[in-house]
């Protein structure tokens, strides 16, 4: 006699995976008042960072701030684990400023699963989940190994590289997830049996050294900014303060790649056991010296993995190798000679979905309420992970509310930008956000992403009454500080001309407009503090997009401008019911590409690739005409 | 109202014909008209609004101080047009040299060439044509728009073409090493970069600067259907065009100035234009200099839209000939059998067996001259050659995009200057690079992320 009883739970929100993605879209929804379950296969393991030990980084930095100001946790968590922070670019325009911290991953682990616990509405289910439950096309719930179910109204899966996860180095693989994790081998299955497109991916890790077996003195010392930015819009920089821990840099060597080329026969990725798409952004060292030749060295950065460990990340000498290979090949780098590997490096294969499936909400076009984040969606990186996450988190609560999605597009945030790439144009490999992805980076700044998107995440409701008038205070000051420079003119005279001259710039004759002095490279708002003699003390995160809207207005008027045509097209919306094989006159490819897509606006559809302007026009007219 | 943009094309029919009319349309055309228009004997300022709707006015169009032409020009005030907005009609004189001068002042002060079919659209969406109309429309603008992508493929000059795409390498390649340094500063810097920078760029608004030049030197020639004449020597290829530049009282251009080796005419057949290139004798030669005009008497035949192919028919057919015939046989041709005049010594049926259609033709006594036009117009008409519109239409889209992109290099040199950061300076190249794009084809997609990927070793 069967005695199994089938215990069922009821929730309004089920979370598969408590990655980066995966904490933010349980948080969102648990704090939107939802109930919410979250799944990992490790309690352990709650925002793992298995790879580099930093967040932030060029435009990843944008993509936390945006994060942050709608209401995220990623920015907060690395501000109270962080032990080095940076902001990389500073010599370059404000567009590119972008910040990075280096994590304790450890403290970064257990502050995020600290917050997590203590949440209200949310719980924490340690279990792999095997089964989606669908029915006429709506999701339902999920089922775990045990053969539990847990209705939902919403689903949203974050599976990062767990699903059907292989680690792979040498001849030497193993059907886990990282660090042992174990996959999650089922779920694939039920995702294709839901008529789910799925894609094989491939990332990769470089070895761990304990610290005591590095000579640091052959290295060059990285240290942190003196003037820490924080990650999160609601901290000061008074309150992150700490003791830095420094990172070093050092090269490999012709030697090196010598090792590597003599043993390139042995790499699984060029015997092709690997056989997932891997990132052109963190190419393994192999495959940097295979592609590049050429060069002479690479720059290796030893980064500490926390301050609870001697063990030191090696950035840049991601590797798949041999066992035998990656030791000489460590062994051959300047400082390294005598280095213990705590853990070889890998590679590691997953499966993914095609994220051309989804809709700009992060919704599967064919499964209502059944949303997807991170990397299951293509993308690599915590930070597009976690991006991703509070999305589709905040989009599963708008879908059981009945509410408009929000939408990010691409003239408002990195986020948007990101999203759409992936929904729109599909990706063939582990997509990493890149500055010049974003067309309007110049409005797309990290010192402005409160002002773009804590608006947004205050409609969604994560933003609590305080913050948000906080923020318009902010952004009160800045309005009217700018006003305020706009009409100050400054004399001409001995004290002011003198002052130039200090700066190497040229004496003015007649009284000067304040902003056109600003706007002069030798000069910024800081610069012109002693000309200005009714300036007021003011933060800098508010006299910093002071002097950017000011020195770089001709710019950033051109983007906008840019922005409001790009915007004509993406207020077009095309009905969700739009029968493309109707449309006389677009191109056959046009009519496959955009059935498949169904994009929703002309906007989108204009960024299909195969998509002509041409076509653009045949559809203007025929959506005109109904 | 759908669109606010200010229009402008030539409406009437491609070729040499009497009257050529330039339509614009917008907000902007009676302030245009204005500032080019002067009116009566007396070129008295023109002053749209003292007039009616639908009224003509007989005056001059000025380039600054210079007179281009004596036209009449119509005003049709919005709603009243065909577009349902301000539309200004320009009738100027026949010969498109002097519309496509018209057009280029036009566009030169801030008016956008019409798209194909964009006034017919402009007319649909502010409810001047109903639905079975505006679907005509879209064909008209998906063929056409099929044909402006192959024209600006394959009827570009290409020598043109291929500086052109250089010039976008050399920008695309400036852009992703600056992308690629500032995503991972840490491998790559920036550090005296502008000054190489601001020297290539110069250097590409120089390159650019000389084709737009040349544009204006050469554009009488970019129109019609680019022929060539081939042949190996001594069978009448000079002859023959002398006989069309004699028999024929229709325009005959000598076109100065042109770099080539290669002679070029445009001349009027019947109501179509030729384009004529007179090549170099196809033959089996050790000699360097003439092997370089072979080579490029080969490679005008690649180019060429049509092939008139001669042969000396009191002579036998020998290998060159075969060479010749091997040479041309793919394209566009017509087989003229020269000198019918003397004794045949060419094995007819042999020809007609292998399918080659041809004509005996005499410039002596001008036998086969009729029925060589009847083939041209038949080619013609039957649109195996392509001859549209467009094809001048797109050229001065060309020298648009081309002035358009020296602008944008410009302003990125002057922010060199002006001291301002890199990232901003790519928004320019992009600019300069994307404007390029409309001559060769290319939409915007992945080529900078795949170039910086391709060229830049990124990332940890």
């Amino acid at each position: 006699m069967n005695n199994k009883q089938i215990i069922e739970y009821y929730y309004d929100v089920a979370v598969v995976g408590a990655g980066h993605a995966g904490c933010e879209a349980a948080l969102a929804a648990a704090r939107l008042g939802h109930k919410t379950v979250v799944f990992t296969v490790s309690i352990d393991s709650i925002a793992m960072m298995p790879c580099n030990p930093n967040i932030g980084g060029t435009s990843k930095g944008h993509l936390v701030r945006e994060t942050d100001a709608l209401g995220g946790e990623i920015g907060i968590n690395i501000d109270k684990t962080f032990i080095q922070s940076k902001m990389l670019n500073r010599s370059k325009g404000p567009a590119v400023h972008s910040l990075r911290a280096q994590a304790d991953k450890k403290n970064y682990s257990a502050e995020m699963r600290k917050t997590l616990e203590n949440t209200d509405n949310l719980c924490i289910r340690q279990a792999e989940v095997t089964d989606i439950i669908v029915e006429d096309n709506k999701i339902k719930g999920i089922i775990t190994a045990s053969g539990t179910i847990y209705h939902a109204k919403a689903v949203v899966l974050c599976t990062g590289v767990y699903l059907k996860a292989k680690c792979i180095y040498g001849d030497v693989s193993a059907n886990t997830g990282p660090n042992g994790l174990s996959a999650a081998d089922k779920l694939s299955q039920s995702l294709i049996d839901n008529g789910i497109e799925i894609r094989r991916f491939k990332t990769g890790t470089p070895a761990r050294i304990d610290k005591r077996t590095i000579d640091f003195s052959v290295m060059k010392e990285q240290k942190g900014d003196e003037y820490i930015t924080p990650f999160s819009f609601t901290n000061r920089p008074s309150d992150i303060e700490r003791t830095q821990v420094s990172c070093w840099l050092t090269y490999t060597n012709e030697k090196t790649h010598e090792i590597i080329k003599n043993n390139i026969d042995r790499s699984p990725l060029f015997s092709g056991i690997i056989e997932g798409t891997g990132p052109r952004y963190c190419p393994s060292i192999e495959d940097k010296v295979m592609r590049f030749a050429d060069k002479k060295r690479h720059q290796i950065f030893i980064e500490p993995e926390g301050e609870y460990t001697n063990e030191m990340y090696v950035g840049g000498m991601s590797t798949s190798l041999p066992e035998d290979v990656q030791y000489n090949m460590y062994r051959s780098v300047k400082g390294l000679e005598n280095a213990h590997i705590v853990r070889n490096g890998y590679a590691i294969e997953y499966d993914c979905i095609n994220p051309q499936q989804l809709k700009l909400n992060l919704e599967m076009k064919s499964i209502d309420g059944l949303f997807c984040a991170g990397q299951i969606n293509g993308s690599s990186g915590y930070e597009e992970a976690a991006a991703q996450g509070i999305i589709a988190g905040i989009n599963a609560v708008m879908y059981i509310e009945d509410r408009e999605p929000v939408i990010i597009d691409r003239s408002e945030g990195y986020i948007g930008v990101l999203i759409d790439d992936l929904v729109t144009k599909g990706t063939n490999e582990p997509y990493r956000m890149m500055t010049s992805r974003a067309e309007y980076r110049l409005l797309l700044r990290q010192d402005n992403a409160d002002s773009r998107l804590t608006p947004v995440g205050y409609r969604a409701g994560l933003i609590s009454e305080e913050r948000y008038n906080k923020f318009l205070k902010k952004m009160e000051s800045i309005d009217a500080e700018i006003k305020r420079v706009k009409n100050t003119y400054i004399d001409a005279g001995e004290y002011t001309n003198s002052i130039l001259e200090s700066y190497n710039t040229a004496a003015i004759n007649t009284s000067t407009c304040l902003a056109e002095l600003i706007k002069r490279p030798e000069l910024n708002y800081e610069k012109t503090a002693l000309l200005d003699k009714d300036r007021k003390e003011l933060d800098r995160e508010i006299t910093e997009q002071v002097d950017n809207m000011i020195k770089y207005e001709g710019y950033i008027n051109r983007q906008m401008r840019q922005v409001e045509q790009y915007k004509k097209l993406e207020n077009k919306r095309i009905p969700e019911d739009i029968d493309y094989f109707q449309v006389g006159s677009l191109r056959k490819e046009a009519v496959q590409k955009l059935d498949s897509i169904r994009p929703s606006s002309i906007g989108q559809a204009s960024r299909i690739s195969g998509v002509s302007p041409a076509d653009i026009s045949v559809l203007l007219v025929y959506l005109k005409g109904k | 109202m759908h669109n606010t943009e200010t229009i402008a094309a030539i409406c009437t029919a491609f070729g040499n014909a009497g009257i050529h009319i330039i339509r614009i349309s917008g907000d902007k055309a009676f302030c245009l008209i204005e500032k080019i228009f002067k009116k009566g004997k007396s070129q008295k300022p023109f002053y749209v609004e003292r007039y009616d709707s639908h009224t003509i006015h007989y005056g001059y169009i000025f380039d600054g101080e210079e007179c281009i032409d004596e036209v009449m020009v119509s005003v049709y005030k919005a709603p009243n047009s065909y577009t349902k907005e301000d539309v200004i009609e320009i009738n100027c004189h026949g010969g498109s040299y002097v519309a496509k001068s018209i057009l280029m002042i036009i566009t030169g002060l801030g008016v956008r060439m019409a798209e194909p079919g964009e006034f017919s659209k402009r007319a649909f969406l502010n409810g001047r044509i109903d639905l079975s109309q505006a679907e005509a429309i879209m064909d008209v603008i998906k063929s056409q728009n099929d044909y402006a992508l192959r024209s600006s493929v394959n009827h570009l000059r290409g020598n043109i073409r291929k500086s052109i795409e250089e010039i976008r390498e050399d920008i695309l390649s400036e852009t992703a090493y600056i992308e690629a340094a500032l995503d991972d500063p840490e491998h790559y810097d920036l550090e005296g970069y502008r000054d190489i920078l601001y020297e290539k760029i110069t250097l590409c608004t120089e390159r650019l600067e000389k084709l737009s030049k040349s544009y204006k030197e050469g554009r009488i020639i970019s129109e019609g259907v680019n022929t060539v004449i081939a042949g190996k020597p001594n069978v009448g290829k000079s002859s023959f065009l002398n006989y069309l530049l004699n028999e024929n009282k229709a325009i005959v251009t000598d076109i100065p100035g042109t770099t080539r080796d290669i002679i070029e005419y445009s001349i009027n057949i019947g109501n179509i234009c030729l384009n004529l290139t007179d090549t170099a004798g196809l033959h089996k030669t050790e000699d360097y200099i003439e092997k370089i005009g072979i080579e490029k008497t080969l490679e005008s035949i690649e180019n060429a839209q049509l092939v008139i192919c001669i042969f000396d028919m009191s002579r036998r057919f020998d290998e060159e000939d075969e060479y010749v015939l091997s040479r041309v046989k793919d394209r566009n041709v017509i087989v003229l059998l020269n000198k019918s005049d003397m004794e045949c010594k060419i094995d007819l049926n042999e020809l007609e067996n292998n399918g080659i259609k041809y004509i005996v033709f005499s410039t002596k006594t001008g036998e086969g001259f009729d029925r060589f036009v009847n083939e041209l117009e038949n080619m013609f008409y039957s649109d195996m050659i392509d001859v549209e519109n467009e094809i001048f239409i797109t050229n001065i889209r060309h020298a648009e995009a081309i002035n358009n992109a020296v602008t944008s290099l410009r302003l990125a040199a002057d922010n060199i200057l002006g001291k301002m950061p890199e990232d901003l300076l790519t928004i320019d190249l992009m600019d300069a690079y994307n404007y390029l794009g409309e001559i060769t084809g290319d939409t915007v997609g992945e080529q900078l992320i795949d170039k910086i990927f391709a060229e830049f070793c990124m990332g940890k």
